[in-house]
C-alpha cells in the first residue's frame, strides 16, 4: 500500500506529465523509427520522470520529459549500436550535407506537391541525426529554439544551424523524390 | 551579412525567433540577394505544407493504460480510511470511543494534506503555458470586478506593486471540487498564486508555511476567507508577501 505522500505525488505527476504523452510518443517514434521500441522507451521515460519528479522545477514540462526520453533512446541506441548511430553530433554527416542546393540542381521555383502524411513521415525518418531530432522538436513538437536547446543540451546557435541543415536536406529529398515520380 | 549566415538565419526568421535588429539585417540581405530570397520562399512554402499535414503520432491506448497502471492510484486512499475505521469498530466499546477521536484527527489532517496537495497541483497547472491568467491586468480595478458573478465570494485584490510584488491578473480555478478565485502576482521571474475561498469560520488563523514538491505554501484565515499563497519563492519572501498583503488589506478595511 503506497504512503499518502506517494499517492499525492503521483497525482501531481499525472496532471503535469500525462497530457504530454502524445508529444513524447511522437518524438520517440521519430527517434527510434519503430513503434514497439517507441512504446517501451516512452514507458521507461515516464517511470524515470516519476522517479525524478522531485527535482522538476516548472514551468516547461515538455522539454524536461523530452530530455529524459532522449537519454532512454540513447541507451537503446547503445544497445543496438551495431545497426544504428547514436544521437549525437556526427561531424562527418554534417560535412557531407550541403547546407543548400545549388539552384541548378533543384529549381527553387518548383512548387512542392502536397503529400500524404505517410510519405512525409518517411522523408523525415530518412534524415540523419542529430538533424532529424532537431527538426521533429521544432516542426512537429512545436518547441521554441530555447526549449530545444534545453532538451538536447546544446547551445541555441547549434540548434539553429542543425535546423537549417535539416530543412535543406528534407527539401532536397522531397524535390528529388518528385523528380523520380515524374 | 554573407549568404552562409543568411541561409541559417532565414530559418529563425521563418520561425519568428529573431529579435527586431537581426530580422532587419536578414530582410535587408534578402532584399538584395535573389538566391537567398528564393531559398526563403521555398522554405516558407515547405513549412506551410508541413503545417497543413498531421505528422504527429497518437500514443496507443494500451501504452497509456500501462503508464497509468504503474502510478500509485489515488482511489486507494478511501479503502485505507475505511479499513482503519472498521479495525477500530471491531475493538471494545471503550477503545472504539477513544478511537473515534483519533480517527477524526487523522481525517482532518488528511483533508488538510489533500487540500494542500490540490493547491500545489493548481499552482503547477497554472504554470503550464496559457493557463496562468483568465484576466490579465496590473490594475486591481479591472481584476476585482472580473470575479463578480463567477464566485460566491469577492476575493480581495490588492495592488502590491510598490512593495515589490506585481499584480498580473486573476483566474478561476478548482480546489476541493469548488470554484475558487486565484489572484496572480509576480516577483522577479517567480509566480505567486494567491487562492481565496470562503469558509464558515470567521476566526483569525495565523499564517503557517508548509512545503510540498519544492513549493512553499503559506496559509491563513481572515474575515471568513481562507487564503493559500503558493510559489517557488523562498519561505522568507513568501512570508513577506503575506505580511504586506495582510497589512494592506487591514489598512483598506479600516481606512
Amino acid at each position: 500500500m503506497p504512503a499518502n505522500d506517494d499517492v499525492q505525488r503521483a497525482q501531481r505527476f499525472r496532471e503535469a506529465a500525462l497530457p504530454h504523452l502524445d508529444d513524447v510518443y511522437t518524438l520517440a517514434r521519430y527517434l527510434l523509427r519503430d513503434a514497439s521500441d517507441a512504446e517501451d522507451a516512452v514507458q521507461e521515460c515516464y517511470l524515470r520522470a516519476l522517479k525524478h519528479f522531485d527535482s522538476y522545477r516548472g514551468p516547461a514540462m515538455k522539454p524536461w520529459l523530452f530530455a529524459i526520453l532522449r537519454n532512454v533512446c540513447n541507451a537503446e541506441y547503445a544497445r543496438r549500436a551495431h545497426s544504428h548511430s547514436a544521437i549525437e553530433d556526427t561531424p562527418g554527416a554534417a560535412a557531407q550535407t550541403p547546407i543548400w542546393q545549388e539552384s541548378e540542381a533543384s529549381p527553387e521555383t518548383e512548387v512542392l506537391r502536397s503529400r500524404d502524411a505517410g510519405a512525409i513521415r518517411k522523408l523525415v525518418d530518412a534524415l540523419a541525426e542529430p538533424f532529424r531530432e532537431t527538426f521533429v522538436l521544432r516542426e512537429i513538437n512545436n518547441l521554441s529554439y530555447r526549449e530545444i536547446a534545453e532538451a538536447v543540451g546544446a547551445p541555441v546557435g547549434t540548434v539553429m544551424s542543425r535546423l537549417a541543415r535539416a530543412r535543406a536536406m528534407l527539401r532536397a529529398a522531397w524535390t528529388a523524390e518528385e523528380e523520380r515520380s515524374k | 551579412m554573407t549568404c552562409d549566415e543568411a541561409r541559417i538565419l532565414l530559418h529563425a526568421l521563418l520561425d519568428g525567433e529573431l529579435d527586431a535588429g537581426h530580422a532587419r539585417e536578414v530582410e535587408a540581405h534578402i532584399a538584395s540577394c535573389p538566391a537567398c530570397a528564393a531559398e526563403l520562399a521555398a522554405q516558407r512554402e515547405m513549412k506551410h505544407v508541413l503545417t497543413e499535414t498531421n505528422l504527429r503520432y497518437t500514443a496507443p491506448a494500451s501504452l497509456r493504460a500501462r503508464i497509468e497502471a504503474s502510478l500509485p492510484e489515488p482511489q486507494r486512499q478511501q479503502p485505507t480510511r475505511r479499513a482503519l475505521l472498521r479495525g477500530f469498530a471491531m475493538g471494545s466499546a471503550v477503545s472504539a470511543l477513544a478511537a473515534s477521536g483519533v480517527v477524526a484527527v487523522v481525517l482532518r489532517q488528511d483533508d488538510q494534506q489533500r487540500i494542500l496537495s490540490e493547491v500545489v497541483s493548481a499552482h503547477l497547472r497554472s504554470l503550464q503555458a496559457g493557463h496562468l491568467t483568465d484576466v490579465v491586468s496590473t490594475d486591481r480595478h479591472t481584476v476585482k470586478p472580473w470575479f463578480n458573478g463567477k464566485l460566491d465570494v469577492a476575493p480581495p485584490v490588492i495592488d502590491l506593486t510598490a512593495q515589490g510584488f506585481t499584480l498580473v491578473g486573476g483566474r478561476l480555478d478548482y480546489i476541493d471540487a469548488r470554484a475558487i478565485g486565484a489572484v496572480v502576482y509576480r516577483r522577479r521571474q517567480h509566480v505567486i498564486n494567491l487562492f481565496v475561498a470562503q469558509t464558515s469560520s470567521t476566526e483569525h488563523r495565523s499564517p503557517k508555511t508548509q512545503t510540498m514538491q519544492g513549493f512553499n505554501c503559506r496559509r491563513w484565515g481572515e474575515r471568513g476567507l481562507n487564503f493559500w499563497a503558493v510559489s517557488d519563492l523562498g519561505a522568507d519572501e513568501l512570508a513577506e508577501f503575506v505580511d504586506k498583503f495582510e497589512a494592506t488589506m487591514k489598512a483598506n478595511v479600516e481606512g
